[in-house]
């Protein structure tokens, strides 16, 4: 075992996610108190690019393992094929983005290594020697530190808890890893992209959310204009969710995407614990309620009480107004 | 064809409940006790499985000797019999801990199918089922929001979202599955199931009886540990912008562009 970081990049169609250049930061600090480097990963089919892309984050060196057998997502093979990158780095600690893929494949990888793994962690350090990660735990109504007992061990990082690094370093070696799969049992037969908003809900820099308040799914139109304004992301309550007015990949909350953006807008929400336990570690918070006593006020920096019909559209006018000066 | 299927249940504090810390630890007593809500629409699609093909539902749940109160709300639904897993040697443990003790009792439990939560409310750790479909070398689908079986009952297919996409996926079984809120609508009990359940059969097992070394499970077998549990930091107070919705949407606009400089 080195004293290094392991950080594994995750990407999609249009290249490697923001998450992964984001976990360049949040090893940079524990490699230095380790006397170690970071060094990155990723794990794919035809993933060329984006090992070259990780090279030039700061990175000392980039292990891919790529495989055609990787085209489909199949947890087994790439349990083997993300254990086999580690076991060539032998890093002391393996970071993954807290994303769907990322919480999936740490779990079953670390059962196969038998690491401890700490689950969607919002920040890490090391404290005399040992790492210490924060998690939020009974929907962010506490806050927990964990030690590790000892090295290696894993970690993944919650989306936009530290600013991406930028692709502007000498490219680092790229080392190619060979693996050999098995037939996996379990395995994607078919992908069908969501229609979904432009931008991405868990690394939107800005939110708007609707919640049982907009009343049917013609009611996110508005939410819809003031999120091409703001260049932002729709996101929506369980309750809307559940009524069947936005598809469940906008769900924001404890069991939906967690979210911390610079500003969630927060229209028609009640502000349910589960809800904040998503989104209350957003930067700036602004609720937009008919119901003054509405708990969503207690958390939001700015509140409106009126009816979102209203608000919306006319917020929506005055931040171009804005805009424009 | 009939099916045993073992649905994992954890024990979690209703997520409605205030969390009074105490020493680094949550205060127990007092506290609302529920099926953790995900293992839950993993028990109720594996009793529709039941209804439809036959065979059986065993609840298993590794939590401390008060959570047979919560068992009973499995077997009050419709779970047939139901393994607890409890020692105090299990207390403490992490995920990594808690499925070393969850993979050892279902070497003794024959299945066909697992069910379980994609994530436990309280920890929000989502890893114990796929380190347990590891540690059993079983494949595992995660996130199901619609589930398949085939005819001959050799694999499943299975929506399921991550990530902003849809993906079907199928797998032989046994596998294991975890459970995503719209798979299906969740039953009561009804007053009959209440009853019933008193009499159904819930197995105890400790360390002892799984053949567990207790430094292996609870908090020795652990790979963190809790050094600190607190409330998180409160939000400076807010501000109610006053007037109507052109006047506060415009002052609004305003303090994002001036005060917080995001537009
Ligand atoms: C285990 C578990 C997990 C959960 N996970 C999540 C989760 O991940 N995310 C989540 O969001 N919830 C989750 N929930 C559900 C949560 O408890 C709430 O039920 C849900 O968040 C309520 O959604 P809402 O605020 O949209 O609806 P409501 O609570 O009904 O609130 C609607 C609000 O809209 C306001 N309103 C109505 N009309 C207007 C108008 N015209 N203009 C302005 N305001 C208006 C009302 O005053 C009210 O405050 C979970 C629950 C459980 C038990
Ligand atoms: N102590 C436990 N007993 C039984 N099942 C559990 C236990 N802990 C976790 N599980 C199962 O694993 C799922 C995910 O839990 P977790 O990984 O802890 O978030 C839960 O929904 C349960 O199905």
């Amino acid at each position: 075992m080195s004293n290094n970081i392991l950080i594994i990049a995750e990407g999609r169609a249009d290249g490697l996610k923001k998450v992964s250049f984001e976990l360049v930061n949040v090893a940079q600090p524990l490699a230095a108190a380790l006397g170690g480097a970071v060094q990155g990963a990723v794990v794919g089919s035809n993933v060329g690019a984006w090992a070259n892309t990780l090279a030039q984050t700061g990175v000392t060196q980039v292990y891919v393992a790529d495989d055609a057998g990787l085209q489909n997502f199949a947890p087994e093979s790439y349990t083997t094929a993300l254990a086999a990158l580690i076991h060539a780095a032998q890093p002391a600690v393996v970071l993954f983005g807290a994303t769907g893929w990322g919480k999936e494949v740490s779990a079953r990888v670390a059962a196969q290594l038998d690491w401890g793994l700490a689950t969607d962690c919002t920040a890490a350090q090391i404290v005399n020697g040992a790492l210490v990660l924060t998690r939020p735990v009974y929907a962010g109504k506490a806050i927990a530190q964990v030690q590790a007992k000892s090295f290696p061990i894993m970690a993944s990082i919650r989306p936009n808890i530290a600013p991406p690094a930028e692709t502007n370093k000498t490219a680092a070696p790229i080392q190619a890893v060979t693996i050999t799969l098995k037939e996996p049992r379990a395995q994607v037969v078919e992908t069908v992209a969501q229609q979904k908003s432009k931008v991405d809900l868990g690394e939107a820099n800005v939110v708007v959310a609707g919640g049982r308040g907009v009343k049917g799914p013609e009611g996110f139109a508005p939410l819809n204009e003031l999120a091409d304004t703001l260049n932002a992301a729709i996101g929506a309550s369980r309750a809307a969710v559940d009524a069947g007015w936005i598809d469940y990949t906008h769900q924001v909350g404890q069991t939906g995407k967690t979210v911390a953006p610079k500003l969630y807008i927060a229209a028609g929400i009640s502000g349910a614990i589960q809800h904040l336990a998503g989104m209350s570690s957003s930067k700036v918070i602004v609720a937009i309620n008919k119901d003054p006593d509405a708990p969503i006020f207690k958390v939001a920096d700015y509140g409106i009480v009126g009816d979102l019909f209203d608000v919306v559209p006319a917020l929506n006018a005055a931040i171009k107004k804005e805009q424009g000066n | 064809m009939p099916y045993n299927i073992v649905a994992l249940l954890k024990r979690v504090p209703d997520t409605e409940s205030k969390i009074t810390l105490r020493d680094n630890a949550v205060v127990t007593e007092g506290l609302n006790f529920v099926l953790d809500p995900y293992g839950e629409y993993g028990l109720e699609k594996a009793l529709q499985l039941v209804e439809q093909h036959g065979g059986k539902v065993t609840a298993v749940l590794c939590g401390p000797a008060d959570a047979k109160e919560t068992i009973r709300k499995a077997l009050a639904v419709g779970a047939d019999d139901a393994v607890h897993l409890s020692d105090p040697a299990f207390e403490g443990g992490d995920a990594a801990a808690t499925a070393r003790v969850l993979a050892a009792a279902l070497k003794q439990i024959p299945f066909d199918l697992i069910w379980s939560g994609k994530q436990a409310v309280d920890q929000d750790n989502a890893q114990v089922p796929e380190r347990v479909a590891e540690l059993l070398d079983l494949p595992h689908v995660n996130s199901v929001i619609e589930f398949t079986l085939a005819a001959d009952g050799k694999t499943a297919r299975c929506v399921r979202e991550v990530d902003g996409e849809r993906d079907v996926m199928t797998t032989t079984l046994p596998a294991i599955f975890t459970a995503q809120q719209g798979l299906g609508e969740l039953r009561y009990p009804s007053l009959k199931g209440i009853m019933g359940a008193k009499k159904k059969p819930i197995t105890d097992w400790n360390a002892a009886a799984l053949g567990l070394d207790v430094a292996a499970v609870g908090a020795a077998g652990a790979k963190f540990q809790v050094i600190q549990l607190e409330p998180p930091p409160a939000r400076p107070p807010g501000k109610i912008i006053p007037g109507d919705a052109q006047t506060a949407a415009q002052e609004l606009a305003r303090l994002l562009h001036e005060e917080s400089k995001i537009i």
